[in-house]
């Protein structure tokens, strides 16, 4: 049933391409047709050759229809293969491109909870595989099964005996495929759990290979690698060892097909049955006619595989997409700041709950900081903000707009967010300043660095701004890469802001300088600070203290520290002594 | 090879049916030459099987030598070039680039040391029929060499440039996922898809122009090999007019001709596979072709020379950059520090705080002056002995797949319980190996279990548990409450008088004891002295403190 919807699906994605399907499927069929034709000319000519005799006439007319059909042979073919190559690319490039925008409309849990590897390799690895098992099904499975169809109907055309000689022994060599396949399904499989061990050993130490040095370690580690290559070498010489037996062993069984068609042929040729031309276009035959059968067994291999990547693919596919904006939602602008979380219920997975009865309301330009130990639910407080994630129940409203109501852009364009997990793009400083303001000017920019503190470390760099920092900020530090996602706020001076752990990695010196440049940007407009460093959230207008889950105290500094609270100890904890 | 032979025997076999068995009427000649077909057959697979079985054995021996050499060498080299090379490159390169090398290894084995003895053995058999026909075939696979090459050629760099529009493709995919939040804190995903779709349109056109070329090897292939086919028996019809060839001797160059085509289509079809193991090889070859860049030394870094020695460790005059076109990470760095002494190394982000640690156990060489480790140039040790002697805690904390007990003794070999236990305590740590189920529990790879703060503890307790002469703490209590780091600074003073220890911090609190601290600003020194000396003639170390310590002036006044 599942595989029947595949193949639905499948042929959906190929139907915009049927004109160019069919093409080759016609293609194919005047290739083969033509391809087999070739022999039967020889036969012919073959059969002119006659010590004494030769009809040099008839010959030469033959000889001109060999070359004839040669060369429109080569030409059909290769229109085919062109043919076939545009139909497979064009499918995969088609996927890869809904894929894409897929992954853009996901949402943010979703990408939460699947390794990123894991959506990678549907990307590039899946889509690939199915290129290859496409084109192969294409070329291969098409000429393949036309051509023994084929040959059978043309041999048949010619002697009815023969063909069956090869009908009832063809099986034979599938049967034999077929036994040494299964045979090292497992081989391969022991392989592929070997090299996946290893892999998770090459990716362990060469990404930590730093420390491996520092304790003097290669030595032992280039000896446990080699234990472990040992293993693999003689896991996959099996493997190879025993796959490889295919084809001699079909090579085998067409040998004495052939041996058989040759004997059957010349006792035909001796009771005056056929000619001497029609044998050697027989034996001609019997090659052509055995060749696509391991060809296809290849193919079915290749084609299972194939057929597994287009399920991975269309699983991601098929996962829901965010709820799209609703046709009259609202697009902010000139945003006051006012927030209102009213009675919000959240929570990850349905047994472990989180966030309960969340309430809270901001009067524009507040300063909002949420404190608490890890896991209290301070940064999904910023995902159901962003609407990364939607609540079970409850409203938030933006200048008593529900957010659900609001187009997601404008919800999130109104928010300037610094996370504590830094991101950086793979390309220039500059383009990495300017994500949010595409547009902005060189002189822009780098005010915007100067009051992100950057400008100084960015000027140091090889090529200043236009040094191209590579995956996930490359050489930077993790304070230099803050500085720069900072910098990158500086720049679209957003109406509200979110800064989540957003200068935990930068020395205090600096940030109390940034603290500064902070407290400009944010005059007047509300902001919401998470910040391990108490020292850092002592100015703000509301404290919100977090414990598993809901608010346990909220209020300003010298409140909170009146009470005598939990909050208090948390500041004692940093502060005292 | 042998089964190659065998297989270009059988058009002689089948001549000879023709010829003698039905031009002659020989029934039992018949039956003979199919039993010698059959038996050649055998034959054939006997050793075809011997040959697969070297074929294999060859191709995964190359790639287990490829890729220990390849690993060894990877390992081999010094931070400067594993910075320059980047780790998912290594990776990449140490896994698919040498699997796609192993199979076109294996491709070739046992296809292109079968095919062109196919080809050439069929030529060769041809000569023994009759020498002008054979001319023909020698032609004939003269002009395909020419083909096959000139699209090889031209074609490896397309292929090359396929992988590398898919490396962008995969990049945008990898970035799209892990900075879905901020791009779409932006707004930024139809700018984003624009981007995509544009790399996956270069892809996809740079896929079909390399496929047409590609896709042309089998057609002209085959044309030229019927059209040389055409021209042997046009000329072997002349020569059986003449007497000199018999039909069956035609037949069989006619076959001859076709086996050739068989494998030259197998092998355009390999090509491809070849190519792309080209293509991996070359990445290979980059690879190999980087060098160590420092130059080990040969005094072994000795109990004796340490003892003999007061200064640990001495800075003259000492820059370092990383890169020749950008500033100067450090500049004129100077500083001696004695055996036995704490030396806190504090300064603001980027300041190069990390980069002077590192040149202590040689991660780095210095680009300018000289770093001296107890009393000698430290390029005159070898670079074993001086880590030996030195215990780092980096930054990342990081660790590895095994139990805690691996972990805390992965830098000296042969501990007991008691000295694994021992370093433990002194990092802080109990509550983690009791957390995980003591010494024997799980570490999982990265140390992904444990939080950043139970990593840390046990990164330190490894570089303790090496018993070191100079321990090295680069920032490693950051993640640490400020209860434990207190406690862990005391341990650390409590340990063997003689450690010199280095403790890189942002936290003035923790470095207020040392006997010296070197304050740094832009690479340079911005100063040196104890706590005392720094808070009167300092500004940035005042600055620094002040910053963490506003309330406590009055407090500790008080004190």
């Amino acid at each position: 049933m599942k595989n029947k919807d595949t193949v639905k699906k499948l042929l959906l994605r190929i139907k915009p391409y049927m004109p160019l399907v069919l093409l080759s499927l016609i293609l194919a069929f005047i290739t083969v047709a033509s391809t087999l034709y070739v022999p039967i000319v020889i036969g012919q000519t073959i059969d002119c050759i006659a010590y004494k005799s030769v009809d040099f006439k008839t010959l030469i007319s033959l000889l001109t229809k060999v070359v004839l059909v040669s060369l429109f042979t080569m030409l059909v073919q290769w229109v085919m293969n062109l043919v076939n190559n545009k139909t497979t690319y064009y499918i995969v490039r088609d996927l890869r491109n809904d894929l894409f925008n897929k992954i853009e409309s996901l949402p943010i849990s979703v990408l939460d909870s699947t390794p990123q590897g894991d959506i990678v390799s549907r990307m590039i690895a899946d889509a690939d595989q199915f290129a290859d098992g496409l084109l192969m099904g294409f070329t291969q499975a098409f000429t393949g099964v036309l051509t023994i169809v084929g040959t059978l109907l043309f041999m048949l055309n010619m002697n009815v005996v023969i063909t069956l000689v090869v009908v009832v022994l063809t099986p034979l060599s599938l049967f034999i495929a077929n036994f040494i396949s299964r045979r090292t399904f497992s081989m391969f499989k022991k392989q592929s759990e070997v090299r996946g061990e290893q892999t998770a050993y090459i990716d362990e130490m060469l990404s930590n290979e730093k420390v491996v040095k520092a304790f003097s370690k290669e030595e032992k580690t280039c000896e446990k690698f080699a234990e472990m290559n040992e293993e693999l070498r003689k896991a996959s010489l099996r493997a190879i060892f025993f796959s490889s037996l295919t084809n001699p062993g079909t090579r085998f069984v067409y040998n004495v097909i052939y041996a058989f068609v040759a004997l059957v042929g010349a006792v035909n040729v001796l009771s005056g049955g056929m000619t001497v031309g029609i044998l050697a276009c027989f034996l001609s035959y019997v090659n052509q006619y055995t060749k696509p059968f391991n060809e296809i067994t290849s193919v079915v291999t290749e084609l299972q595989n194939a057929f597994a990547c287009i399920e991975r693919i269309f699983g991601l596919l098929e996962t829901d997409s965010e709820i799209p904006d609703a046709a009259d939602a609202l697009t902010l602008d000139n945003i006051d700041g006012r927030v209102k979380v009213d009675e919000v219920y959240f929570s990850y997975n349905k047994e472990k709950k989180l966030i309960e009865n969340f309430n809270l309301s901001v009067v524009n330009g507040q300063k909002v900081a949420i404190v608490g130990p890890t896991g209290c639910g301070k940064t999904t407080i910023i995902n159901l903000l962003m609407r990364f994630y939607d609540v079970d129940s409850g409203t938030i409203f933006i200048d008593n707009n529900d957010i659900k109501n609001i187009t997601r852009n404008s919800l999130r364009s109104s928010y300037g967010m610094v996370l504590q997990d830094t991101w950086l793009k793979n390309g220039t400083i500059k383009e990495n300043i300017a994500m949010g303001r595409p547009d902005a000017t060189d002189e822009e920019i780098i005010n915007a660095a100067k009051e992100a503190h950057a400008h100084s470390f960015i000027r140091r760099l090889e090529n200043g701004y236009d040094t191209v920092i590579g995956d996930d900020g490359g050489s930077l530090s993790q304070g230099q890469k803050q500085l720069l996602c900072i910098a990158r706020i500086m720049l679209t001076l957003p109406p509200m802001l979110i800064l989540d752990e957003a200068t935990s990695s930068i020395d205090t010196r600096t940030e109390i300088k940034i603290q500064n440049a902070f407290n400009k940007l944010m005059e007047g407009k509300t902001s919401f600070i998470i910040a391990h460093r108490l020292s850092t959230i002592k100015n703000a207008d509301i404290i919100l203290v977090m414990r598993d889950g809901s608010v346990i105290e909220s209020g300003n500094h010298i409140e909170l520290m009146n009470k005598k609270g939990f909050y208090y100890n948390l500041y004692n904890s940093q502060y005292g002594d | 090879m042998l089964e190659a032979t065998f297989e270009l025997i059988v058009p002689l076999v089948v001549a000879s049916l023709i010829d003698k068995g039905v031009n002659g009427r020989n029934t039992g000649h018949i039956y003979a030459c199919c039993i010698i077909l059959i038996a050649l057959g055998l034959i054939g697979l006997i050793s075809s099987c011997t040959a697969q079985f070297f074929a294999a054995y060859a191709a995964t021996g190359f790639s287990k030598e490829l890729r220990e050499d390849l690993f060894t060498h990877l390992m081999s080299l010094s931070f400067k070039e594993i910075d320059g090379i980047g780790t998912s490159t290594m990776i990449t390169r140490m896994t698919s680039d040498v699997n796609q090398a192993q199979t076109g290894v294996n491709m070739f084995l046992r296809l292109f040391l079968r095919s062109p003895f196919v080809v050439f053995g069929a030529m060769i058999m041809a000569f023994t029929i009759d020498v002008k026909s054979a001319l023909i075939f020698v032609f004939v696979i003269f002009i395909l060499f020419i083909i096959v090459g000139y699209i090889m050629k031209t074609n490896i760099p397309m292929l090359k440039k396929v992988q590398s529009l898919l490396d962008t493709v995969l990049m945008h995919t990898r970035e799209n996922i892990s900075g879905a939040r901020v791009i779409r804190a932006f707004c930024r995903e139809s700018d984003e898809t624009e981007a995509f779709l544009k790399s996956n349109d270069a892809l996809v056109n740079m896929q079909l122009k390399s496929g047409r070329l590609s896709g042309a090897l089998n057609p002209v292939t085959y044309v030229v090999v019927n059209l040389g086919i055409v021209c042997l028996i046009y000329t072997g019809a002349l020569q059986v007019n003449n007497g000199i060839l018999t039909q069956g001797q035609v037949i069989a160059l006619y076959n001859y001709m076709s086996q050739i085509l068989v494998e030259l289509i197998k092998l355009a079809n390999l090509i491809i596979t070849l190519n792309k193991a080209l293509a991996s090889a070359g990445r290979l070859s980059d690879v190999f072709d980087i060098s160590c860049s420092q130059k080990d030394g040969n005094i072994v870094l000795s109990k004796e020379i340490i003892e003999e020695s007061n200064v640990a460790v001495s800075f003259e005059n000492v820059s370092l950059n990383y890169n020749k076109d950008s500033d100067d990470a450090l500049e004129n760095i100077t500083f001696s520090v004695k055996k036995g002494d704490t030396v806190g190394v504090i300064g603001g982000t980027g300041s190069g705080k990390t980069s002077l640690i590192s040149l202590i156990p040689r991660f780095y060489d210095a680009t300018g002056g000289c770093v001296k480790l107890f009393g000698r140039n430290i390029d005159e040790y070898t670079i074993e002995s001086i880590r030996e002697h030195i215990g780092v805690v980096l930054q990342k904390a990081v660790l590895f797949k095994g139990t805690v007990a691996d972990n805390i003794g992965y830098g000296a070999s042969n501990l007991d319980s008691s000295s694994l236990e021992n370093a433990a305590e002194m990092a802080v740590a109990n509550d983690v190996v009791n957390a995980k189920g003591g010494m024997e529990g799980i570490v999982e790879q990265g140390g992904r279990n444990m939080s950043g703060g139970q990593r840390q503890r046990l990164t330190i307790a490894r570089a303790i548990a090496k018993n070191p002469d100079i321990l090295i703490l680069d920032d490693s209590a950051s993640a640490l409450d400020f209860a434990t780091e207190k406690k862990l600074n005391e341990n650390i003073r409590k340990l063997d008088g003689k450690i010199t220890t280095f403790i890189v911090t942002q936290r003035a609190s923790s470095i207020l004891t040392a006997d010296k601290i070197i304050v740094l600003e832009d690479g340079q020194i911005a100063g040196i002295g104890t706590h005392d000396e720094l808070i009167k003639s300092c500004e940035v170390y005042k600055e620094i403190y002040y910053t963490q310590f506003a309330e406590e002036k009055e407090v500790s006044h008080e004190k």
